[in-house]
């Protein structure tokens, strides 16, 4: 005979916020603002997280993901999908995030256009692909995979990036529109990487963005570069995630905003991390041209119909 | 397994990212056919330095012992030499503490590698499940012809390690960020690490102490694990020793196993 004694587990607690989260700006939630979010109590923004960050058993992270889900929206955001890479994706990885998806019931989830992962290295970066039909086929047949797991639609986070393919054959805009139209992903429109691609690949920013189909844009990402120089001492923008906003990347923003009308917007700081008064700064700035501009979203859809 | 035709970018892209003696890829360019040097260069820094940040997140009480300079240049090594091979950034770095122990400039620091263990097991620990401990009043219900048999579920976040350095007190001395006093780095001492809740504590263990909660860890029985711990250490404190060892939150459950 033997005699086991377990104790049980909590009930889970009911989640809110199942439903999208409107013309309202967030931050990415960094966990030494924890305390300061909670003292402050319920409020409207919403919080963005790194899905790897969460992807452990158990222990103080999920902790500190509940506390803030309880009161707010949420965005997942994954980082290290690889859905840009040549390999088949990581099966562990993706059954990983969906029940991450399951779990938090996030308002948003997204994912990046590039790679991660090859052989079996993880290289902690978001690397570049060349666009082609073949790289094409391969990154929508991805997404297809991730959003069967997910069961919803993914939104593509556009890549900031340094170098250009000598075979590329498309340009990022064209292959960014096959992509949502083929797969039916919605778009997470990076407004700083916009700024930063469009520098160092030498193109016009707003040629980009009249070039994006801005009605699949459902998330805009807003945060701070820093300042390099290329092989011949031109200006080479880094997509550092240190610092505030850059002006001209809010010029940018509110130029989108008019076209688009209002989407959740988050405001990105994931290096050399401010106290949450800072942080929070920033997003009110978006939500105040998010606030100007929520009539033009309504106006738009009246027209639309 | 050779990439088909038109994915083969990967291959061509990844080889250098971590390796300087390599040159920049021929598949990429600048805009307009210019340079792509520095700006591959952009990448190889951010995968390097945020391999190293990574290193220096899972082992602080390390960097703040050799400083800075010399962890970086340790971690840049391997980095370079082991890769991550899960995108799940907290499990990286389990060879680090072999790789320190074997590491030429750390040879004047023998007590360095079994620090680092202790804080890959802190971080292990602070991932771990959640589970609900052994409330403390469970063995008192336990009648005494049985104890003897009596075995142990660890919480999925215990863990026990020894060291033949005072690895413990300098692990504890450099997370804190307490002013550092002189420690005598020779004397032996073995970590409990556990997680009750949701905040990580780590143990000194007696003498006798990690025999006996190794032992219970991996099942064997209460009686078993006492006499192997008296074996190592004439003055174990049974009773002492498995209070401290509940009390700590290392079990979750107990079963009373009869011979019968």
């Amino acid at each position: 005979m033997s005699t086991v004694i377990q104790p049980t587990r909590p009930a889970a607690m009911p989640l809110r916020f199942a439903t999208p989260i409107g013309g309202v700006a967030g931050t990415s939630f960094k966990p030494e603002h924890l305390p300061a979010i909670l003292e402050a109590g319920p409020r409207r923004g919403f919080f963005e997280v790194h899905a790897e960050n969460y992807m452990g058993a158990g222990g103080p992270p999920h902790r500190a993901l509940e506390a803030i889900r309880r009161d707010h929206p949420l965005s997942l955001h994954g980082v290290c999908m690889s859905i840009g890479g040549p390999r088949p994706l990581d099966k562990a990885h993706l059954a990983r995030f969906r029940g991450l998806v399951a779990r938090y019931q996030p308002a948003l989830v997204s994912e990046h256009l590039a790679w991660s992962t090859h052989e079996t290295n993880f290289f902690n970066d978001l690397l570049p692909l060349p666009y082609t039909e073949a790289t094409l086929a391969c990154v929508c047949d991805h997404i297809d995979q991730v959003q069967e797991a997910i069961r919803r639609p993914l939104l593509l986070e556009n890549p900031s990036t340094y170098v250009a393919f000598r075979e590329s054959s498309m340009r990022e805009t064209e292959f960014i529109r096959a992509i949502a139209e083929r797969t039916g992903c919605g778009l997470l429109l990076d407004v700083n990487n916009v700024f930063i691609s469009a520098t160092n690949q030498g193109y016009s920013a707003l040629d980009y963005l009249a070039d994006l189909p801005l009605s699949h844009v459902q998330e805009i990402h807003l945060a701070g570069h820093a300042e390099q120089a290329d092989d011949e001492g031109y200006l080479l923008l880094i997509d550092s995630h240190d610092g505030p906003v850059a002006d001209a990347v809010w010029k940018l923003y509110e130029i989108v905003i008019r076209r688009r009308g209002a989407v959740p917007t988050l405001v990105e700081w994931d290096s050399k991390i401010p106290d949450w008064p800072v942080l929070q700064a920033e997003a009110l700035a978006a939500q105040a041209i998010l606030d100007r501009h929520q009539s033009t979203a309504m106006a738009g859809e009246r027209h639309a119909a | 397994m050779p990439p088909e035709p038109g994915l083969s970018y990967a291959a061509a892209f990844a080889p250098a990212l971590l390796d300087p003696t390599r040159r920049t890829p021929a598949i990429v360019t600048g805009p307009n056919g210019k340079a792509a040097g520095r700006r591959y260069d952009v990448y190889r820094n951010n995968v390097t330095l945020s391999l190293i940040d990574a290193l220096a997140a899972v082992y602080p009480a390390v960097q703040r012992i050799t400083g800075a300079e010399f962890f970086r240049a340790m971690a840049r090594f391997h980095v370079r030499s082991n890769p991550p091979t899960s995108p799940l950034l907290f499990e990286y770095g389990r060879d680090f503490p072999e790789f320190i122990a074997a590491y030429e400039h750390a040879q004047d620091m023998p007590f360095l590698a079994d620090v680092a263990r202790i804080e890959r097991a802190w971080l292990d620990c602070y991932h771990a499940r959640d589970a609900v401990p052994l409330p403390a009043d469970r063995l008192s219900a336990v009648t005494s012809d049985r104890l003897a048999n009596l075995t142990f579920v660890p919480h999925p976040a215990t863990r026990c390690l020894r060291s033949q350095y005072a690895a413990v007190t300098i692990f504890a001395a450099n997370r804190d960020g307490a002013p550092l006093l002189r420690i005598d780095a020779s004397t032996p001492e073995d970590a409990l690490i556990t997680r009750p809740e949701f905040d990580v504590t780590v143990r000194r263990l007696p003498p006798g102490g990690a025999v006996f909660a190794d032992g219970l860890i991996s099942g064997r029985p209460l009686g078993e694990a006492a006499a192997s711990a008296l074996a190592a250490a004439p003055e174990f404190d049974i009773a002492a020793n498995i209070a401290g060892l509940i009390e700590a939150g290392a079990f979750i459950s107990l079963a009373c196993g009869d011979p019968s």
